[in-house]
């Protein structure tokens, strides 16, 4: 508002070609808003609005199907949830995977980076190898480590031949103990290339006068990366630190593809609770309510993360 | 004047370029379904067919007969893939756009009856006589809907591998017993030929789960749902005969008979022979004849107690709430009841005619057919999954169960917490009030 109506009280007295400049930039606005619509318009529909309506459906019972109007319960589904064994499950596996993959994968990628920045030959070669799995769908890898991890699968196989048959592996996906390890691993290696590539690019950011001066002073490669290579990361690291967090809280695709949260709620994720209260139990209004708490979980742990990785004044 | 009429309707058109997605720009009348156009009403038809040629040819030759028969009435088809079926009524439903006809899975009739989206079927006193009573959708006393086929669960075996190990062949009316199915899988076992001889097909989801597994739940007196008034899971679905089935469940893979999650396919396996006895429906009965031939025996479920149990309905027909050419619609599916759709259907699926005239029609399903104890199986023991709204929930429930027992969790706690979740479920809508 205020940008067409200052213009306009200056053109009233002032010299044409000041009126030009008014209305140029008065198009100019409404250019900018025309540009900045779609999008702002798709963030309206497909993420403001279903966040609102997220809030008022889970204070509610409505259902995927229903003939009566949803009505308010207070916070009735909250304390279902909060009494639900499943759901205390589902957020122990789901903190359980971000405690381990997050330090785990931030760390391989950064060795990976490390050796793919190397100057020796054929690292584009390691590069594509690396970011091949990065670019292939996640249920198609799901499906493919099912079938690695199946009792008579590729793994069992390689662990019979490495040991000359005295050893057999288990049934990965179906024993309680080595699901979740096993989800882990595959999504590790699946997601690994990617943040591989982040590191990278702030690899090749950091100056190489510093690194000269560095070897001038006759400092070692340890000591040259925990001075000169790490400090220089500091943004490339919570940009890595934050998605991954956020990615792996929102588990999902692995465990709907692979395990369907068994064996014995092991792999349930919170997501993949909403999912399942939503879509296939038809409770909408509960789903909403594990959404909701999923929301303040991510929102909360990011707050944290935001903080602690701060730029200190 | 001219300028104004030029200018509104682009708009309008703007408008319904806009809604399209949505809604269509019909004409905009408020029951849907159907349009009248010189004296002929044409009715929208939904199958879930969109990518099963083989069944969509014949839904499209009923659909043809129908309209060269008379004249009043137009049936329009519209196939969906059956994946994006279920959400596409629900959506159809939330805008008012159900079509007149359409085709239902079985389990979910009571829940979109209860939804308001079917309409009971008015048709004389005795007119699904001859049905095979596990394919009418009865609800509330009502008749939803009906198929034209149905399938059965049966225990596959070979007669040659029966005989080599001294196993009796039971009969329709004289099934194993439990214990004689223990033992039997026991003897196979012990013969060291099969790693696995039984295959319940554990590997499957979904649906499956309480399609092939509630029946055995039942056959030892528990069930998912207490049936008088579905109000309650508890003491039927955690009940004393609820945990024998668990257990015994569990122990066929603790002994080493089956196996926690078995082969993608059971009829591959079987027909490889990494299996002696298969838990499958009957439409693996073709794949599993080609290959061993008379060799192949179909047998009945074991009787656990209350007698043998397998699970019934399929897809069936029925009729939108919402369709405004009800006398058309209902006029159509009479036609479509006719026996020679029915053997149609059986002659192109190789399934269950759902008609006693239409399965003499048959001959694999004509007595002494060699499919005929499909039917016989279906007539005798099918059992419908529960005829309650809470359905769907239900369904969800019993896979979670199913699969933690078979993973071995304490089968106690796992029935206790299932029927607490659905007792809970049932409470927090109202006990699915009509």
């Amino acid at each position: 508002m205020s940008a067409t109506t200052a213009p306009r009280r200056v053109a009233e007295q002032a010299i044409p070609r000041q009126v030009r400049t008014a209305n140029a930039r008065s198009r100019e606005t409404l250019i900018g808003a025309a540009m900045a619509s779609p999008a702002v318009i798709l963030l309206a529909v497909f993420f403001l609005v279903p966040v609102a309506l997220a809030f008022g459906l889970a204070f509610t019972n409505a259902r995927l199907i229903s003939p009566r109007p949803p009505h308010f319960v207070g916070a009735d589904n909250f304390i279902r949830l909060f009494g639900d064994s499943f759901f205390w499950a589902s957020l122990r596996n789901t903190a359980y995977f971000a405690v381990v993959v997050v330090p785990v994968q931030a760390g391989l990628a950064l060795v990976l980076a490390l050796l793919a920045n190397a100057k020796v030959r054929g690292t584009n070669f390691f590069r594509t190898v690396y970011f091949a799995p990065v670019v292939t769908s996640m249920v198609v890898i799901s499906l493919l480590w099912r079938f690695i991890y199946q009792p008579d699968g590729l793994l069992n196989q390689i662990i019979s031949a490495v040991t000359f048959g005295h050893s057999h592996g288990t049934d990965w996906l179906n024993n309680p103990t080595t699901a979740m390890p096993a989800i882990m691993f595959m999504s590790v290696w699946q997601a690994v290339g990617f943040h591989m590539i982040i590191w990278l690019a702030g690899l090749q950011t950091i100056p190489r006068d510093l690194y000269e001066a560095a070897s001038l002073d006759g400092a070692s490669a340890w000591k040259t990366f925990t001075h000169v290579t790490w400090p220089s990361l500091r943004a490339t690291r919570t940009f890595i630190l934050i998605t991954i967090t956020i990615g792996a809280l929102s588990l999902f695709t692995q465990i709907s593809v692979m395990t369907q949260g068994g064996p014995l709620d092991r792999t349930t994720t919170v997501v993949f609770m909403a999912v399942r209260a939503g879509y296939e139990q038809q409770s909408t209004g509960y789903a909403a309510a594990v959404s909701l708490v999923f929301f303040v979980l991510v929102l909360t742990v990011s707050g944290v993360q935001r903080f602690l990785t701060r730029e200190k004044a | 004047m001219q300028q104004i009429t030029k200018r509104s309707i682009g708009a309008v058109a703007l408008v319904c370029a806009a809604a399209v997605g949505l809604q269509a720009c019909s004409s905009g009348s408020s029951s849907s379904g159907s349009t009248t156009e010189g004296g002929v009403t044409t009715l929208e038809l939904w199958t879930h067919n969109g990518g099963n040629p083989v069944e969509l040819a014949v839904n499209k030759k009923v659909v043809d007969a129908f309209n060269a028969s008379q004249s009043k009435y137009k049936v329009k088809l519209q196939s969906f893939p059956q994946a994006a079926y279920n959400d596409a009524v629900t959506a159809a439903a939330a805008a008012k756009k159900l079509p007149c006809v359409m085709d239902i899975d079985g389990p979910n009739v009571p829940n979109w009856a209860w939804a308001g989206y079917l309409q009971p079927l008015d048709v004389p006193r005795g007119f699904f006589d001859k049905q095979l009573p596990s394919t009418l959708g009865k609800v509330d006393n009502k008749i939803y809907s009906f198929g034209h086929y149905d399938v059965a669960m049966n225990l596959t075996a070979r007669k040659s591998v029966l005989t080599q190990y001294g196993i009796r062949i039971p009969t329709i009316d004289k099934p194993w017993t439990g214990e004689e199915f223990d033992a039997a899988v026991g003897k196979i076992k012990a013969g060291g030929k099969y790693t696995y001889p039984l295959d319940l097909g554990t590997a499957g989801t979904g649906e499956w789960i309480p399609y092939a597994y509630s029946p055995m739940l039942q056959s030892f007196g528990g069930d998912l749902v207490n049936r008088d008034g579905y109000q309650t899971a508890k003491g039927v679905l955690n009940g004393p005969d609820a945990l024998k089935w668990a257990t015994w469940f569990r122990s066929m893979i603790t002994k080493g008979y089956a196996q926690q999650k078995s082969g993608k396919d059971s009829a591959v396996d079987f027909v490889n022979g990494k299996s002696a006895i298969m838990w499958n429906g009957s439409w693996a009965a073709d794949t599993v004849t080609k290959k061993y031939g008379a060799d192949v025996v179909f047998l009945p479920p074991p009787d656990f107690g209350k007698g043998p149990k397998i699970g019934g309905a399929s897809w069936q027909w029925g009729m939108s709430s919402a369709c405004a050419a009800k006398d058309g619609a209902l006029e159509y599916l009479k036609f479509s009841a006719k026996p020679e759709y029915y053997v149609d259907y059986a002659k192109a699926l190789g399934l269950i005619p759902a008609n006693t005239d239409a399965a003499a029609q048959v001959p694999a399903y004509a007595p002494g057919g060699k499919y005929r104890i499909f039917l016989e199986l279906s007539q005798k023991y099918a059992e419908v999954r529960p005829v309650t709204p809470a359905y769907p929930f239900i369904s969800s429930t019993f896979q979670k169960a199913v699969s933690d027992i078979l993973a071995g969790g304490d089968p106690q706690k796992i029935l206790d917490k299932a029927a607490a979740d659905i007792d809970s479920n049932i409470k927090s809508n109202g006990n699915y009030a009509y």
